[in-house]
């Protein structure tokens, strides 16, 4: 890890002296533990700033759309993904990116740690693959792989897709996983036991739209909910609006949705709301053979016409 | 997503097919009327009123 923020640095300090880029996208320590912050760097005096360890489950990409000056940008395997589907909808230029590519072991899951202690949370601190957890009167130290995000734990594609640059050498991607066993679940269940599924699952939402904001995909200058004319969707915490947002939500990341992760981590009220976009990474991944992000060469399956398009539900 | 087999339907009709078209929606408002309303849909507070 040390040896990766030493190398951004340097990457940062080398490209924004060269003027090879305006500014540098990274991370910075956060001001609560497991909570580090984008930080955009203007200056090779100001590089200090960026840290990397595993609490930086953003996904960088975000922060890319409609810009106009030349970026370098720290990109985890996921992060180069949605950097590409960027590059293919047009919300950036890949010729204004400097690509800093880190690959990546995972990034912790701070609601599953959270939950695992009644005290406050002060310090956390990493040392390979142990996690050392400190507060008040508190100090535990955990294993790395079981306090992984979700979609970290199922990742296949740990190295960055594109790059101009890598901090480190490639790690090793993470092969036989059986991706899919809860998406699987929730098919074979019956109508109405999904409805009362998505209720539950639901049920916590406050509607805050911090899944919506995290996301890279979600860039609309208005978003659908926001509208008011015509209103979509009904801006209450009524089940039906709350279910309704979700879904359209998900459906707008079909084929798109690289399961970064940082909808649910967004979520304050810890909401799995991954539940729904990866069913349609699924079907994408089944019915089109792609995933997404992986290559600026070819269109995404919703954008392209095949004439042997799987289609059995049309009569 | 839980809404019930036989509430949403997708055809491919050709402007030119105007049998087909008579056909597929009397089949789909028949096939909606026999589910009845659609419960699951309706808001809480609209039910308590």
């Amino acid at each position: 890890m040390l040896a990766y923020i030493d190398k951004i640095k340097e990457i940062s300090n080398r490209l924004l002296k060269e003027g090879k880029v305006d500014m540098v996208i990274g991370f910075r320590k956060g001001t609560v533990p497991m909570m580090n912050e984008p930080c955009f760097v203007k200056t090779p005096e100001d590089v200090d700033n960026f840290v990397w360890d595993s609490n930086c489950g953003i996904n960088l990409a975000n922060y890319l759309t409609n810009r106009k000056e030349k970026i370098g940008i720290v990109a985890k395997g996921c992060d180069s993904r949605n950097i590409v589907t960027h590059v293919i909808e047009n919300k950036i230029k890949r010729d204004q990116l400097v690509i800093i590519g880190v690959p990546c072991k995972g990034m912790i899951d701070r609601h599953k740690i959270e939950a695992m202690f009644e005290t406050e949370i002060q310090d956390v601190i990493e040392a390979d693959d142990k996690i050392i957890v400190k507060g008040q009167g508190l100090e535990k130290t955990l294993n790395k792989k079981d306090v992984l995000q979700d979609n970290c734990a199922l990742c296949i594609h740990r190295n960055p897709v594109i790059h101009d640059e890598l901090v480190g050498d490639p790690v090793e991607e993470q092969k036989d996983l059986d991706r899919y066993e809860d998406v699987r679940k929730i098919e074979f269940m019956s109508p109405e036991e999904k409805w009362r599924y998505f209720d539950d699952l639901l049920s916590t939402c406050i509607r805050c739209y911090a899944c919506r904001n995290a996301c890279p995909l979600c860039y609309c200058p208005t978003c659908f909910v926001d509208e008011s004319r015509p209103q979509w969707v009904g801006k209450s915490q009524d089940p039906i609006d709350t279910r309704t947002f979700h879904f359209l939500r998900a459906y707008h990341c079909a084929g798109r949705c690289t399961d970064c992760g940082a909808c649910e981590r967004a979520c304050p009220m810890g909401i799995k709301v991954r539940t729904f976009t990866r069913k349609l990474e699924k079907d994408c991944l089944e019915l089109f053979d792609w995933e997404a992000g992986l290559t600026l060469e070819e269109r995404p399956p919703l954008d392209t016409y095949r004439p042997d398009d799987p289609d059995d539900f049309i009569k | 997503m839980g809404i019930e087999p036989g509430r949403l339907h997708f055809s491919w009709i050709s402007s030119a097919e105007a049998n087909k078209f008579v056909d597929v929606v009397n089949e789909i408002t028949a096939a909606v009327k026999a589910l009845g309303p659609n419960e699951n849909f309706l808001k809480t507070e609209a039910r308590v009123a």
